[in-house]
Parts: structure tokens; C-alpha cells; sequence
């Protein structure tokens, strides 16, 4: 029952294949990452038609696992020029997993031009042609749901991908056809705008969950996931109740939310963005607003409430930690309603809420946007849908911007911005940063759990010491996690509750008849971070890109005024088992 | 001697009248250590999860000087 779906985007051929015996036991990023690695030339142009675009749902996709429902997308990046896999909740990862597709591959391109709609259902797909073209992604999921109805979920671009600008992101349709669970870094949504792919049907009717190799044991262990996660103060109540816009406040505390383009580590106004904020104004405002709400069949965490605006109405999804820091403290704007509003924009239009965030941000310090200036950003985010040279040129990210406008600090490595947390104040994330294969990025090896939250232990965030080793052990699980399709925000139950990572190892062996243990949970991590650094090593990126921007390095950062002091000798012991070639 | 305390989501329940923007501003004896502080404004101790004195991370017994600024945290994640 399982299969790849191979769509040709030239001659419009959508084969499903037999799954070859090289990807066995492979789901999500290990699968995208591995796929690509082996059928994409390394040093092609991402957006030509060498490049392939992969979604991959997770091992325990379309099974009972709690918040299992995650989907991968892989391709050479337009922004980082190595590898990508970017994942995303909402429903077309289960929805896939539950037809028996383990991989789309989408492959060369259509004419300069056209766009495309891929309609997948039980057991046949075909490439139509899609009227969708020049609308955002809520027009367009619209239309597409008043032909396809309810039950089927949609992956779409808006005209951002259409310009195939570099920030770009690939939206999935949540529980209630909102297409706000984006597949956002790195430009992915450019790949699909590239090869003429507007959306993606799926129909999951006639789809069912995956057959077990032992129910019994299956069923007993995700009850225990289940529990590890509801049990856990912040997979169980924390991010329901106040989302990862907690993260504000304590990020604040702690000397490391970076503001005005990474110059001090505090904010005056963080209250007025706060997770407690968001929370209290959700309550207060009800109507259509919701606290805890979860983009994805499955998810039992529900960090994704709803803020209705000062009538009640919808206004959009809680805007995620780094959203909100990065038109916040990073741009000077302490307006939660505004900053949801560009939110809103973002997925609507199609970009990542990070590199443009951060992009507005490094604009105002080249004096392109007044700093705070919450209209004139309305405005450049309107710029970016109408296709304007200024619009595009934030639509391509904050690497692009910077170089436009003359700007010293562009807080990117590989090409891609750096997330919500200071490197000089949190060091374990910007090992991270500079070490990933997938350029900045922190959801790769989310050492803030060590270094500011307790999680996983302690680690003083300010010393370098043991930030290099905290990285490499947080990257390997995360490789890990993101390809059994688990939701990330899972890992706080698996860092500090040894039975949850057990429950997992446990759910894959009654899946699949396999026997695997912790060890081999690392071993495939490794697999995958070395089948990724392999690919950018290959694509012509050197182990000399793993590091930040001489500002960390040479400028102090209030409040505690420390520099990012790791030396790059020591960086480039994170991936201490893969051997470089001379 | 005179702290500025601020709390974080749930722990702000156990102070009424917690003003989110100001936090509190308290004068406690010399010497009171970052467990008593927490004791002494109401707060559960096996609630408490992260402990800030001027953003670095501290411990209960650790002991606080004047003009310090503490903040008290549960656990909270996101990312
Ligand atoms: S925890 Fe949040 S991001 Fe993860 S699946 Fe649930 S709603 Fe989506």
C-alpha cells in the first residue's frame, strides 16, 4: 500500500511507484533529505528544473499517535543554496500518510507562465490546469474548497511563491481550511512557484491509517505518549494556555530577545507582546478568538489559539514566539494587534514570518522603513503581494535586504536569518545557528530548552562552555524527531521524561515489526545530518560557512554584555563524527 | 533593602492585584534568599521552575542584594 508519487511537471506524468528498498524504514526529513541528496544535483540552480520539490509525512503518520501528523518538505534552497526540509502541521501530512503516499516528488518544470493544480486521491493523481494563479492563499483555498469540499485538505502558494521570491513558504490547509501551517524557511515555496505548481488536492476518502505489525503494544505505548505529554507542564497546559508567545517574557528576562536588529537584549515594551497578553486579550475579546487550539488531527498540545479582533471576528492565528519578536522588539513595535495583522499577511501572501520579520527590521536599520512604524510596514507587506521592487526585495528575505540597503548587521548564516534568541546571550542556540546544515535556524537544535527554560537540564546560557556538545546531541534527536513526523514541541516531554522518548521507540517497533532502541534513534539522526552536510559540501558550501556574523563576535550585547566567544575550532566539532575532506 | 519582582502566566494568580507592566516593588529584610522572597510573597515553591536575579538563572538559597531585580517562572516552553 505504500508508494511515491512521482509528478513530472513537463511532461505532466503523475506515476506512483514502488517504494525502492534504499528509503525502507525512512519517513519525513530522513526520506526529503535522503531523496534529494540522491536525486538532486547538488550544485543545480534551485530554481531550475534539475531541482525537486518532496513532501514526506512522518513514520508514525497516519497512526494514533498524539501530534504525529507532521509534513516534510525538502529541496535545494533558494536562499541557503544547500539543503532544505522545512516541516509543517496542518492536515495534508496525515491526509497523504493515509493514502499510502510516503513521497511526492516533484520534478522538472512547467512552461514560464502556466500554473498547475496536483489533485491526489486514493490511488490516482493528475496535474490539471489551475485557474488559481494571481491569488493569495486564502482566496485561493477558497475556490479550491468550494470545488473539492470540506473533507480534503490543500497545500498551496500564494503570489509570493509566484514570484519565486526567497522567502517564500508553502502553506497547509489546518482543521478548519485555514492555510496557516506553513512550511516556512528557505524559500520553498519559490521551488514549488518554479516548477508551475500552484496547489496541491488531497483527498483522503478511501484513505486509512496505517496497519500495525502489533496493535496491542502499538495502542499501550502511544497511551503512554500520550500521557508523558499531558502530564508535562508544558506540553500539557503551558503552550495551550499561552502559546509560544511565552517565550517573550522570559526571553526578555534572560537578557536575549534580541531588539533593534540585535543591538540590546531587552525590550522595553514586551509585555504589550507577551504569550500572558495574548492570553488575557483572547479572553477578553472572545467571539471567534479560542485559547489552545490545535492545527492538526492528533495534536493533544494545542499551542495555536485564535485572536478575534476588538469585534469578536477572526482576526488570525496566535502569532508564534518568533513572529512576534520578529515585527516586535526586533522592528520596534510593541502593537500585538499590528503585528497579528502582518501575521496574517505573511500566510497570506505566502513568506516566512521570520526572514521577512526579521528583513523589516534590518530594513529600518538601513533606513529604507522608519524604525516602530507600524503603517509603513502595513504598507511594505502590502508591497510584497502587489510585487513592487521594495515588496521583493523584502520578499526575499532578510540576506537580500541587507545587501540592498547598505547593512552592517545582517544577522543571517547561509544565507538565512536568525531566529527570536540572541547567540551572546543564549550560546547553545547560536551553536546551532552556525552549525546546521539548514542555515540559521533554531527549531534544528533548540538548546534554549537547556540554556533558558530547564529543560533537558541546565546549562548557563552565557558561558560557552558545553554549548557545543548540547548542540550536537539536541540536533541529533531533532533529526530524529522531525522525520517520525512528530511535532517538535513534543520534545519537551521527550527531553525531560525518559518514558516518552521510550513510548516513541516503542510505537515505531509495534508499527513496523522492527527492534530498534534509543541508540539507533541516534544513529538515524546521524544518518541524516550526515547525508545533509554531505549534500552542501557537495553543492560547494565548505565547513568555513558554519559560523555567525563578526558582530556577534566583536560587539558586546547589553544587558550582560557579552560577546559570542565559541571559537570556530570548537563550531566545527558539533558534527564530531563525519570526517571532512581535505 | 528594595527588589523589583516580576512574575510570569500562572504565578501571577497568587499575587491579586499583580500589574503585569509595573511587577512588584517590595522592601524585604537584608540578606533574604530567592526561596524566602518566594515564600514571603505567596508564591508554591514546587510551582516555580526558573528563577532569574538580573537574567542570570539563580537558586533558592541564593541570597539577593538591594535594588536586584527577580523574576519567577514555571515551567514555560515554545520555540
Ligand atoms: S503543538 Fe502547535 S504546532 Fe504542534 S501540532 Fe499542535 S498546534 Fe500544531
Amino acid at each position: 500500500m505504500f508508494r511515491f508519487l512521482r509528478v513530472n511537471m513537463a511532461t505532466k506524468a503523475c506515476v506512483f511507484e514502488d517504494v525502492p528498498q534504499e528509503y525502507a524504514g525512512l519517513g519525513g526529513r530522513a526520506l526529503t533529505s535522503t531523496i534529494v541528496a540522491r536525486e538532486v544535483p547538488p550544485t543545480c540552480t534551485p530554481l531550475g528544473p534539475h531541482n525537486k520539490l518532496v513532501f514526506a509525512p512522518g513514520l508514525l503518520g497516519a497512526t494514533n499517535s498524539p501530534n504525529s501528523n507532521r509534513l516534510s518538505v525538502g529541496c535545494k534552497s533558494p536562499l541557503t543554496d544547500g539543503i532544505k526540509e522545512s516541516n509543517a502541521g496542518g492536515q495534508p501530512g496525515g491526509h497523504l500518510a493515509k493514502l499510502g503516499i510516503l513521497a511526492i516528488i516533484v520534478e522538472e518544470m512547467a512552461a514560464e507562465g502556466e500554473w498547475w493544480q496536483l489533485e491526489i486521491d486514493k490511488d490516482s493523481a493528475r496535474l490539471v490546469p489551475c485557474e488559481l494563479g494571481g491569488l493569495n492563499n486564502f482566496a485561493a483555498v477558497e475556490k479550491l474548497v468550494e470545488k473539492f469540499g470540506k473533507e480534503c485538505s490543500y497545500i498551496t502558494i500564494g503570489r509570493a511563491g509566484e514570484f519565486k521570491l526567497t522567502a517564500a513558504s508553502i502553506a497547509c490547509t489546518d482543521r478548519e481550511l485555514r492555510p496557516m501551517r506553513h512550511a516556512g524557511r528557505g524559500g520553498v515555496g519559490a521551488v514549488m512557484g518554479s516548477k508551475g505548481l500552484k496547489a496541491i488536492v488531497v483527498n483522503p476518502a478511501a484513505g486509512s491509517n496505517h496497519p500495525l505489525e502489533d496493535e496491542k503494544a502499538f495502542r499501550e505505548a502511544s497511551k503512554r505518549f500520550a500521557k508523558a505529554l499531558t502530564t508535562h507542564p508544558i506540553c500539557g497546559t503551558g503552550l495551550a494556555e499561552y502559546g509560544t508567545a511565552v517565550l517573550v517574557n522570559i526571553l526578555h528576562e534572560a537578557g536575549g530577545l534580541p531588539t533593534a536588529n540585535f543591538t540590546v537584549g531587552q525590550f522595553d515594551g514586551h509585555e504589550g507582546v507577551s504569550g500572558e497578553k495574548l492570553n488575557a486579550l483572547t479572553k477578553e475579546r472572545g467571539g471567534e478568538g479560542s485559547v489552545a487550539h490545535g492545527c492538526m488531527s492528533g495534536c493533544i498540545i494545542r499551542c495555536s489559539g485564535l485572536l478575534a479582533d476588538k469585534k469578536g471576528k477572526f482576526q488570525s492565528k496566535w502569532p508564534e514566539y518568533e513572529t512576534l519578536w520578529a515585527f516586535g522588539p526586533h522592528s520596534g513595535i510593541d502593537d500585538l494587534d499590528a503585528i497579528s495583522r502582518y501575521d496574517y499577511m505573511c500566510d497570506d501572501i505566502g513568506v516566512d514570518t521570520i526572514d521577512v520579520g526579521v528583513a523589516v527590521g534590518v530594513a529600518m536599520a538601513g533606513g529604507a522603513i522608519p524604525y516602530g512604524d507600524t503603517k509603513a510596514v502595513l504598507r511594505v507587506m502590502e508591497e510584497i503581494s502587489e510585487g513592487t521592487p521594495l515588496g521583493r526585495v523584502i520578499g526575499c528575505g532578510t540576506a537580500t535586504t541587507g545587501r540592498v540597503f547598505g547593512v552592517r548587521r545582517v544577522p543571517c548564516v547561509k544565507g538565512q536569518s536568525l531566529p527570536a534568541y540572541d547567540p551572546r546571550a543564549v550560546k547553545g542556540v547560536g551553536v546551532t545557528y552556525a552549525t546546521t546544515p539548514m542555515g540559521a535556524d533554531h527549531t534544528a537544535g533548540y538548546a534554549v530548552a537547556t540554556n533558558i527554560l530547564n529543560s533537558g537540564g541546565k546549562l548557563d546560557p552565557l558561558s560557552p562552555k558545553g554549548q557545543v556538545e548540547l548542540s550536537r546531541n539536541l540536533q541529533i534527536a531533532t533529526a530524529s524527531v522531525d522525520s517520525v513526523g512528530l511535532c517538535l514541541f513534543t520534545a519537551f516531554a521527550l527531553l525531560d521524561n525518559p518514558d516518552a522518548l521510550a513510548a516513541v521507540v516503542d510505537m515505531l517497533n509495534a508499527k513496523f515489526g522492527w527492534k530498534l532502541t534509543g541508540d539507533d534513534v541516534v544513529t538515524l539522526g546521524q544518518r541524516v545530518l550526515s547525508t545533509e552536510v554531505d549534500f552542501n559540501r557537495r553543492a560547494g558550501i565548505t565547513i568555513a560557512a558554519d559560523r555567525l556574523p563578526d558582530f556577534f563576535i566583536d560587539e558586546k550585547l547589553p544587558p550582560h554584555n557579552t560577546t559570542f566567544d565559541i571559537p570556530e575550532e570548537e563550531l566545527h566539532q558539533t558534527f564530531n563524527w563525519i570526517e571532512e575532506k581535505k | 533593602m528594595r527588589l523589583h519582582i516580576k512574575l510570569s502566566t500562572t504565578l501571577r494568580d497568587y499575587v491579586s492585584g499583580y500589574e503585569p507592566e509595573r511587577g512588584l516593588h517590595l522592601e524585604v529584610p537584608e540578606g533574604m534568599t530567592v526561596g524566602e522572597l518566594a515564600r514571603h510573597i505567596g508564591l508554591p515553591l514546587e510551582e516555580i521552575k526558573i528563577v532569574m536575579v538580573n537574567g542570570r538563572h539563580s537558586e533558592a538559597d541564593d541570597a539577593m542584594r538591594d535594588g536586584d531585580r527577580v523574576a519567577f517562572f514555571p515551567a514555560v516552553g515554545g520555540g
